[in-house]
C-alpha cells in the first residue's frame, strides 16, 4: 500500500510548448518536468498566463507538446488522441452537453467505450449516488443549477473510472459558499474513487486547503512542488513567498551574534537570533504577517506606529510603520471581547522570533 | 469543407458577374448578344447618345431621367421608411419582454411575405378602381378616382411598404440592446425628451440606423418588381433600365455597363457602412 | 397628480400611433388582396358575396398547375443543395480558431445579398445563355444552380449563427469522453447544430420560392414558375385569379413563421 502510494500515475518530462511561430510565437511551457503520484490530489497553481492550463490540456490529449514527453503510468502518450487516453476532464465552463440530459451526459463516455446497455446503467446510477443527483436524472442539463451542473460534470468524467481525473478551475463559476462546499465534497470523491485528481487553480487558498502537493506556475516553468505546508512555510523564490498568503520581504544583514551563534539585523530596526548560525552579509527574508507580535511599547522593543487597521472578521491586518521609510503587515486574530484592538495612530512594540524567519535566496 | 459551395457560388453568382464586366467592353450584335470586338460604345451610350442622322453628341437624357429618379426614389424611401420605421421599432424594443416576440413576428410575416404579392397587393389598394379611391369616392371627398398607379408616387409608395420592415428589423435589433439606464442618467441631467431623442437615443442606435438605411437604399436602388409593376412602361428605375437592354435587337454591353455602374454604386454604399460600423466597434 | 400622467422613461410621444399606424398600413393591403380572392365577381374592389371560385379557377389552370409543380421542385432542389453545402461551409468556417482567408470567404458567400437582384439575373443571363450555345442543353438545371447559389448565404447564416452559439469545448469534451471525431460528430455536433439546419433549409425554401427577378431572367421558354407567371398576368387586367395564387403562395410562409415562432415561445 505504501509502494503504491508513490507510484507514479503522470509524469511530464521536460515539456516545453509553443504557440504560434515566427514572431507571433508564444511559449506557455518552458522545460517542465513534473511526476504526478497515483491517489494523489495535486494542483497546479499560479496566475492566469502561467501554463498551468496549457500543461493539463497536454495531459488531457487536446494539445501535443512541442518538446518532451507526456507519460501515463510509465507509457509515452504524447500523440495519443484525447479519446484513446483514459484520462476525463472536468472543464471550466462544465461543457455539458445540452442536448442530452443528466443521465445521458454520464452515460455518453460509457457509450462511446461501446460498454453494454447493463453495465452504462448500474455506472450512470452509481455515479448519480455518488454526487447525489439521483433525483434530477432525467433533467436537461439547461433545467439545473450551477452546482448541479458541476455534480454532474464530475459524475460524468469519473464515469468511466480514469486513471487519472483532470480539474480545470472547476470551481471558478461558483460563488464562495458553494466554493467551499464543493471543495470539501472534492476532497470526498478522491477519497472514495482513489482516483489521482490534478486540479488547476489559480486561488492559493483553494489549492492549500485541498491538495497533497501543489506546484506553483509562473511564466511557463514550475517554480516549486511541495505540500502545502512547504510551499507556505518553505517558499523556494519570492515570486511563490508573494503568490501563496500574505508576506513581509524584509531586507537585512546577518552578523555574528554575542554567544557564536548568528545575528539577523533587519533594515527596519527588528531583530533576532538567526536561524542560520553560519550565515554572513546581506540577506532577504520573509516573514509572515501573523509571525510578527504586536504589543504595548516596552524597552529594547522596536516601536512602530499603527498606520492602518483593516478589519477581516477573524483576524486584523495592522499596517505598522517603523521610522520614515519601512513598513510591516502584522496579523492578529481577533479575540471575543478583545478589548486590546489597536486604534490607528497608536504605539506599539514589535518583536520577532527567529523561527518564524525565512531566507531567501533569489 | 468550405470548398463546394464556394464553387457553387463562383458559377452562380461571382463568376458571371467578371462575365457582365467584360461584356461591357465588347461590341453589340445585331440581334442580341455581343460581337467578341473591343468597343467603348456600351459605357459611352450610359450618359451620351449619338443622333442617328448627323452624328453628334448630345447627353442621353432619357438615361440622365432614369438616373435622377433612381436616386431620388432610393433616397426618398429610406428617409420615408426611417421616420416611420424609426418609431416603430422603438415602440417594439419598450414593450415588456414577454410581448416582444409577438410584436417583432408581426413584422416578420411581411418580411417573408413574397415582395412579389406585397407590390401586388399594395397596387390593388390604388389603382382607380381600387379599394383607396373607392372608399374616397363612396365617401364624397372626390369626384372621379386620383391616378396614383403608374406614377412616381406609386413606385415611392409601393417601395416604402416593401421595404419597411427591412428598415425596422435593424433598428429593433440596435434598440433592443439599449441600456435604459442612459436614458434615465439623462433624464437625470435635466434632458428634456427632445434631447434624450437627439443626444442620447440617435447616437447610440447608429449602428442600427446606418444598418438599416443600407438594407433599404441598396435593394431600392436596384429595384425591378417595384418600379415595373407600379410605375408602368414610363416610370422606369436602373433596374428596368438594364433589363430593356437585353431584350431582342438591344444593346448588350450597355446593359453590362449599366449593371457594373450599378454595382459600384452598390459597392461604395457598402464601404461607406462597413467603414462606419468597424470606427463604431474601434470606439468600444 | 392633478391628472399628470406618471413619467416613464420609455414614453416617446406620438411614437406608439405611428408605430400601430405602421402595423395597420403593412397588413391591410395583404388581408384586402387575401379577402377578395374569396370574392364571387370579377373585380378587386366591390365585394359580391363568399366563393371559391377563383381558386377553382386557378387549381384548373395547366399554367398555374405547371408552373406550381415547377415551383416547388426549384426549390425542393435548391434548398436540399445549398443547404448542404451552406452547412459544410458552417463547419468549415466556424469550429476552428480564426484563419487566414475567412474575410474572403464569408465575403464570397454573401455575395448573393450585396449585389442587387437585377445585377446577378443579367449575369446569370449572359453567362448560362452562353452555356446554352454551347451545349444545347436548356433545361431545368440553370434555374436549380442559380437559386442553390443565391440561397446559400440564408441557408449558411442561421447554420453559422448556430454553430457559433456552441461552445467549442463541447467536442473537446466529447473526445475527451472517448468520442472519435466521426462519433463526435454524429453524437454532439449535428443534433446541437440541427435547429439551424432546419431554419437554412426552411429559408431557403421560401427564398427560392418566392424568387422574381433571377428566375425571369434566367428561365427558357415555357419554364414559368408561380412567380414569373404572376409577373406575367399582371400586365393584364387583374382577375381574382391573382389573388387566389397570392393566398396560396402566402400560406406556406405564414404557417412556417408562425410554427417557429411558436416553437420558439414555448422554448423559452
Amino acid at each position: 500500500m505504501t509502494s503504491d502510494r508513490h507510484q507514479v500515475a503522470v509524469e511530464a518530462r521536460r515539456v516545453g510548448k509553443v504557440f504560434g511561430d515566427g514572431t507571433s510565437a508564444v511559449r506557455a511551457l518552458d522545460d517542465v518536468s513534473v511526476s504526478i503520484r497515483q491517489n494523489e490530489f495535486f494542483t497546479l497553481l499560479g496566475p492566469s498566463g502561467c501554463g498551468k492550463t496549457t500543461l493539463l490540456r497536454l495531459i488531457a490529449g487536446f494539445e501535443h507538446p512541442s518538446s518532451g514527453q507526456i507519460l501515463l503510468d510509465g507509457t509515452d502518450i504524447s500523440r495519443e488522441p484525447p479519446y484513446r487516453r483514459p484520462v476525463n476532464t472536468v472543464f471550466q465552463s462544465y461543457a455539458l452537453f445540452p442536448h442530452l440530459t443528466v443521465e445521458g451526459n454520464i452515460a455518453f463516455g460509457l457509450q462511446m467505450l461501446g460498454r453494454q446497455r447493463d453495465e452504462i446503467a448500474e455506472t450512470v446510477d452509481e455515479m448519480l449516488a455518488l454526487v447525489k443527483m439521483e433525483s434530477l436524472r432525467n433533467r436537461r442539463v439547461a433545467q439545473i443549477s450551477g452546482g448541479q451542473q458541476q455534480r454532474v460534470a464530475l459524475a460524468r468524467a469519473l464515469a468511466p473510472r480514469p486513471r487519472v481525473l483532470l480539474l480545470d478551475e472547476p470551481l471558478s463559476a461558483l460563488d464562495l459558499k458553494l466554493r467551499k462546499e464543493m471543495q470539501i465534497e472534492l476532497k470526498r470523491l478522491q477519497h472514495q474513487t482513489g482516483i489521482t485528481f490534478v486540479f488547476v487553480t489559480h486561488d492559493q487558498e483553494e489549492a492549500l486547503t485541498m491538495s497533497d502537493r501543489i506546484a506553483v506556475m509562473s511564466d511557463g516553468r514550475i517554480l516549486q512542488i511541495g505540500s502545502p505546508r512547504e510551499i507556505y512555510e518553505r517558499p523556494a523564490s519570492r515570486f511563490v513567498a508573494h503568490f501563496i498568503g500574505d508576506t513581509n520581504i524584509l531586507d537585512g544583514v546577518c552578523e555574528p551574534g554575542p554567544d557564536g551563534a548568528g545575528r539577523l539585523r533587519l533594515a527596519c530596526g527588528l531583530a533576532a537570533s538567526s536561524p542560520d548560525p553560519g550565515r554572513r552579509g546581506a540577506v532577504s527574508v520573509l516573514v509572515r504577517p501573523e509571525h510578527l507580535e504586536l504589543g504595548e511599547p516596552a524597552d529594547g522593543e522596536v516601536i512602530g506606529v499603527i498606520e492602518r487597521a483593516v478589519y477581516f472578521g477573524t483576524d486584523t491586518h495592522y499596517h505598522v510603520s517603523l521610522g520614515e521609510t519601512h513598513q510591516v503587515v502584522v496579523r492578529r486574530q481577533n479575540r471575543r471581547g478583545d478589548a486590546s484592538r489597536l486604534a490607528e495612530g497608536a504605539r506599539v512594540g514589535l518583536r520577532l522570533d527567529g523561527d518564524a524567519v525565512q531566507f531567501l535566496d533569489d | 469543407m468550405s470548398a463546394p459551395a464556394l464553387a457553387l457560388l463562383l458559377v452562380g453568382a461571382s463568376g458571371p458577374l467578371l462575365i457582365v464586366a467584360v461584356y461591357s467592353f465588347l461590341s453589340p450584335a445585331e440581334y442580341s448578344g455581343v460581337v467578341w470586338e473591343l468597343s467603348g460604345d456600351g459605357w459611352f451610350r450610359v450618359v451620351f447618345s449619338r443622333d442617328i442622322f448627323d452624328d453628334t453628341v448630345k447627353l442621353a437624357d432619357a438615361h440622365l431621367t432614369i438616373f435622377w429618379r433612381s436616386a431620388k426614389l432610393s433616397l426618398l424611401t429610406t428617409l420615408l421608411t426611417f421616420a416611420f420605421g424609426f418609431p416603430t421599432a422603438y415602440f417594439i424594443a419598450t414593450r415588456p419582454q414577454s410581448q416582444r416576440p409577438l410584436w417583432l413576428f408581426l413584422i416578420t410575416i411581411p418580411f417573408w411575405t413574397n415582395l412579389l404579392i406585397r407590390t401586388f397587393a399594395i397596387m390593388e389598394v390604388i389603382r382607380n378602381e381600387g379599394i383607396l379611391n373607392s372608399a374616397l369616392l363612396a365617401l364624397g371627398l372626390i369626384e372621379r378616382p386620383i391616378q396614383i398607379l403608374y406614377t412616381d408616387t406609386a413606385v415611392m409608395l409601393g417601395m416604402v411598404y416593401v421595404y419597411l420592415p427591412l428598415m425596422v428589423l435593424p433598428l429593433y435589433a440596435a434598440m433592443e440592446r439599449l441600456d435604459f439606464r442612459l436614458v434615465e442618467a439623462a433624464y437625470d441631467l435635466y434632458a428634456t425628451r427632445r434631447r434624450v431623442l437627439t443626444r442620447v437615443i440617435v447616437p447610440l442606435v447608429k449602428p442600427g440606423i446606418v444598418a438599416g438605411s443600407i438594407l433599404v437604399f441598396i435593394p431600392a436602388l436596384g429595384a425591378y418588381v417595384t418600379p415595373r409593376v407600379l410605375g408602368g412602361g414610363k416610370n422606369m428605375m436602373l433596374g428596368n433600365l438594364i433589363e430593356l437592354q437585353f431584350g431582342q435587337g438591344r444593346h448588350w454591353p450597355l446593359g453590362s455597363a449599366l449593371s457594373i455602374t450599378l454595382l459600384v454604386i452598390v459597392m461604395l454604399a457598402l464601404i461607406v457602412y462597413v467603414r462606419n460600423v468597424s470606427s463604431e466597434s474601434a470606439e468600444r | 397628480m392633478a391628472g399628470r400622467r406618471a413619467f416613464s422613461v420609455k414614453d416617446l410621444p406620438g411614437f406608439a400611433t405611428i408605430a400601430i399606424a405602421c402595423f395597420l398600413v403593412l397588413y391591410a393591403p395583404i388581408v384586402t388582396l387575401v379577402v377578395y380572392s374569396f370574392n364571387a365577381g370579377d373585380s378587386v374592389a366591390i365585394w359580391q358575396g363568399f366563393s371559391w371560385r377563383w381558386y377553382e379557377s386557378a387549381w384548373d389552370n395547366r399554367q398555374v398547375q405547371e408552373a406550381a409543380i415547377r415551383s416547388v421542385a426549384i426549390a425542393s432542389a435548391a434548398s436540399a443543395i445549398s443547404t448542404v453545402l451552406a452547412t459544410m461551409a458552417a463547419l468549415g468556417t466556424t469550429r476552428r480558431a480564426p484563419f487566414r482567408g475567412q474575410m474572403v470567404i464569408y465575403t464570397l458567400i454573401n455575395q448573393p445579398l450585396m449585389v442587387p437582384e437585377i445585377v446577378t439575373a443579367v449575369a446569370l443571363l449572359i453567362f448560362f445563355s452562353m452555356i446554352k450555345i454551347a451545349t444545347g442543353y436548356s433545361g431545368l438545371a440553370y434555374l436549380i444552380v442559380a437559386h442553390s447559389a443565391f440561397c446559400i448565404p440564408f441557408a449558411y447564416l442561421p447554420i453559422r449563427a448556430r454553430l457559433e452559439g456552441m461552445d467549442l469545448t463541447l467536442e473537446t469534451a466529447a473526445a475527451d469522453l472517448y468520442a472519435t471525431p466521426w462519433q463526435a460528430f454524429r453524437r454532439v455536433t449535428l443534433p446541437l447544430m440541427m435547429p439551424g439546419v432546419l431554419a437554412g433549409a426552411m429559408l431557403a425554401f421560401v427564398i427560392s420560392l418566392d424568387d422574381v427577378v433571377i428566375t425571369e431572367f434566367v428561365k427558357s421558354a415555357g419554364q414559368e414558375t408561380l412567380p414569373t407567371y404572376m409577373l406575367g398576368q399582371l400586365r393584364r387586367a387583374v382577375s381574382p385569379e391573382v389573388n387566389a395564387i397570392s393566398t396560396a403562395l402566402l400560406v406556406p410562409t405564414v404557417v412556417l413563421l408562425t410554427a417557429f415562432y411558436l416553437l420558439n415561445r414555448r422554448r423559452s
